[in-house]
């Protein structure tokens, strides 16, 4: 089973529940944790993996034989991201701009491209007492995070309960990572800026298909308009988590919660049966 | 003119509240909202929309079921696994057109779509221009910069002295197109080990873009030993730590009531934020 | 020898787009005779690299040289390649430029005079180009 974590908002405690969780089952399942948020991973910080492989993640970008090349500027006409340009004599390439669709290459008529890879980060991976540990690192200035996000995913156990932590947001980098789990958490707290976010958050997931829950963190703190809508849209709150400041001084020290305040385990862990008995139902129902 | 982009790294640190109370201390500014993904900066200004415009870009493949001879061709040559079944997956689709190119049977075709709304709107601290990407779109950059571009000229047209923008979390193609050719990058981080990671890794975007930037402490009573190695670090690469805001429940209870802080009380924080323009200011003219 | 012109407007009157990549109109004017064409920029509207695509798009206008407010390092690379002079920091009416470019009190510039405008308008690709050290 695939379990993502997300959340419309930034730090709203998408890395303490993705990293509490992995904590809280990898006694009684085999976990892995893979943090696909490549721009500005943190779950290493909590789970303090052994990295024991590191990974170049690069695109394939044109390479071109000037010998071969006729500058006919069929290229630069069927790039889609002005990434080839052809003046006279000279064909210019633009790696930060490719995509690496491959098009240039396959299209040429002299067959003059080919291709080279373009490193644009990085992928690690390790184990952490029991837990298979994954994660993607963007290099700086590097703008392109789907194919590193893709790349972790590469990393999916399906033997295994796997936890994905996405980053924050709705575009292209959280469906990324969203895409193709059985259940997304979706991290909240409950202030005006956590429920626009949260709303916008569950048009995401509503329209990817993928089942979810909410994880209300910091009660105590803002009003009740995010509970009441989660209620008026049958959305389940599947753990609430209070304010407390001496939760936030472990997470500032990376100190995971269960491990600061281990009764918060069996919390985490009847959060993951509940999810289980949604995710059970949900493909019964697909059955029938 | 100048422009001021406010960056986190990581997200939640208190970006937006910050900008709220900027936005109602500085004068002669212009508004921009780049974080176009979750936006939250128009829920402490109460803007009145007076423009709206459709936001379109990037392109999707589309495949003609009378013309398609199921060949196969565009499914074995898409790099991004967006065509099952002679169908295109519009959300992994990266617009390429690759297969629009290669289709024997001239069966697929590029079209344009519709990536989200961007607004100018007056809010009673100036002019707001802000802007919501679709959900799962691409191209956040693209929409970024054009809301920069509508600020500057707002700014131009209006005579104003500041552009101030609210960025968006992480380092990558967002935050690249809200940050280059800026004046001033306030990054507001917070002591945890998190933010400190994330960080380095937003100064290290500044430095690639030669943007100058400084550092804004946001809760830092939280943990005052990662409090010091922030400092630390920032003294050792020459960034100017212009703030430290204490914890304080205030900052959300203003939230709630849809105001700044400032507004809210004359507290603690409201006191760290008004040193921080002044500081900010000072910077801009310098 | 012609040379062009980023404008708002299709006319010598008009004002200067300070933006090459991303101006609404190029004017190619023979500075001599003051005969010119004016030409949509299509490029305008790219979703990124548009001013790669711009400057590929006059390569072979057989203009001498462009008069401009600003372009970035990736527009430069391609117009210098192509053996075009590039004239930054323009301002003013497109008639006047031509003026003053004929009295020669216009200098092409060395290098772009802008940043990477990295992802104005560059989507998910965006890129610095060449623009960086």
């Amino acid at each position: 089973m695939i379990i993502s974590v997300a959340s419309g908002k930034g730090g709203t405690g998408k890395t303490l529940v993705a990293a509490s969780l992995a904590l809280s089952l990898k006694d009684t399942y085999k976990v892995q944790l893979l943090d696909c948020d490549v721009e500005e991973p943190n779950d290493h910080i909590f789970i303090k993996p052994d990295i024991t492989r590191s990974e170049a993640v690069s695109i394939p970008v044109p390479a071109i034989d000037e010998k071969k090349c006729t500058h006919c500027g069929k290229c630069a006409e069927v790039c889609a991201y002005n990434a080839i340009a052809v003046v006279a004599e000279h064909v210019l390439t633009f790696p930060e701009l490719c995509h690496g669709c491959g098009a240039c290459s396959y299209l040429c008529p002299e067959k003059a491209i080919s291709e080279i890879p373009n490193t644009i980060g990085k992928i690690e991976t390790g184990e952490a007492d029991g837990i298979i540990f994954g994660h993607g690192m963007l290099s700086i200035g590097q703008p392109m995070a789907p194919p590193i996000i893709r790349k972790v995913k590469t990393l999916i156990d399906k033997e295994r309960t796997v936890i994905i932590d996405s980053s924050p947001g709705t575009s292209c980098p959280v469906v990324e990572a969203i895409k193709g789990s059985d259940f997304c958490l979706l991290v909240t707290e409950p202030t005006p800026f956590g429920l626009n976010d949260l709303i916008l958050a569950v048009e995401t997931v509503r329209q990817l298909g993928v089942p979810f829950g909410v994880v209300l963190n910091r009660i105590g703190v803002g009003d009740s308009k995010t509970e009441e809508y989660c209620a008026k849209e049958n959305i389940p709150i599947l753990l609430t988590i209070p304010l407390d400041t001496e939760i936030a001084r472990l997470y500032s020290r990376g100190i995971p919660l269960v491990e600061g305040m281990p009764d918060w385990k069996s919390k985490f862990r009847e959060l993951f049966d509940n999810i289980k008995e949604i995710v059970d139902e949900g493909s019964r129902s697909l059955k029938r | 003119m100048k422009e001021v982009v406010v960056l986190s790294g990581k997200g939640g640190t208190g970006k937006t509240s910050i900008i709220g109370s900027v936005a109602v201390l500085s004068r002669k500014r212009v508004l921009a909202d780049c974080d176009v993904d979750a936006a939250d900066l128009h829920l402490l200004l109460d803007p009145s929309i007076e423009e709206k415009h459709e936001f379109r870009s990037g392109q999707v493949a589309v495949i003609d079921k009378d013309k398609c001879t199921q060949c196969g061709l565009c499914q074995e040559l898409c790099r991004f696994d967006a065509i099952k079944d002679y169908t295109v997956d519009p959300i992994s689709c990266e617009g390429c057109g690759f297969c629009s190119h290669i289709c024997p049977a001239d069966a697929i075709v590029m079209e344009e779509c519709k990536a989200g709304d961007w607004f100018v709107s007056s809010t009673k601290h100036g002019p707001l221009v802000h802007a919501r990407l679709g959900i799962a779109e691409e191209n956040s950059g693209k929409l970024v910069a054009l809301v920069r571009q509508q600020a500057k000229e707002i700014a131009k047209k209006k005579e104003l002295n500041y552009i101030i923008s609210d960025g968006p979390p992480g380092i990558g193609c967002p935050v690249i197109s809200s940050l280059s050719g800026a004046s001033l990058a306030l990054i507001v981080t917070e002591p945890t080990l998190s933010g400190i990671h994330d960080l380095e890794r937003v100064l290290g975007v500044c430095k690639h873009f030669g943007v100058p930037a400084i550092v804004c402490i946001n809760k830092y009573d939280l943990n005052e030993e990662n409090t010091a190695s922030i400092r630390e670090y920032c003294q050792k690469n020459g960034v100017d730590v212009a703030a430290m805001i204490p914890f304080d429940n205030e900052v959300t209870e203003a939230m709630v009531r849809g105001m700044t802080v400032v507004e809210h009380s004359d507290g603690r924080v409201a006191k760290e934020i008004k040193s921080l323009w002044q500081k900010i200011e000072q910077k801009l003219q310098g | 020898m012609k040379i062009l012109i980023t404008s708002t407007a299709p006319n010598l009157d008009a004002e200067i787009d300070p933006r090459f990549g991303r101006c609404q109109y190029f004017i190619i004017v023979d500075p001599d005779t003051m005969e010119f064409e004016s030409l949509e920029n299509s490029s305008m509207t790219a979703g990124g690299g548009a001013g790669i695509s711009a400057a590929q798009s006059i390569t072979d206008k057989g203009v001498e040289a462009v008069l401009t407010g600003s372009c970035g390092p990736n527009a430069y690379r391609v117009l210098s390649s192509a053996g075009i002079k590039i004239i930054t920091g323009v301002t003013g009416k497109v008639k006047d430029a031509v003026e003053n470019y004929k009295s020669g009190k216009l200098t092409a510039s060395s290098q772009p005079n802008v940043n990477a405008h990295f992802g104005s308008g560059r989507g998910m690709g965006g890129g610095g180009g060449q623009g960086r050290t």
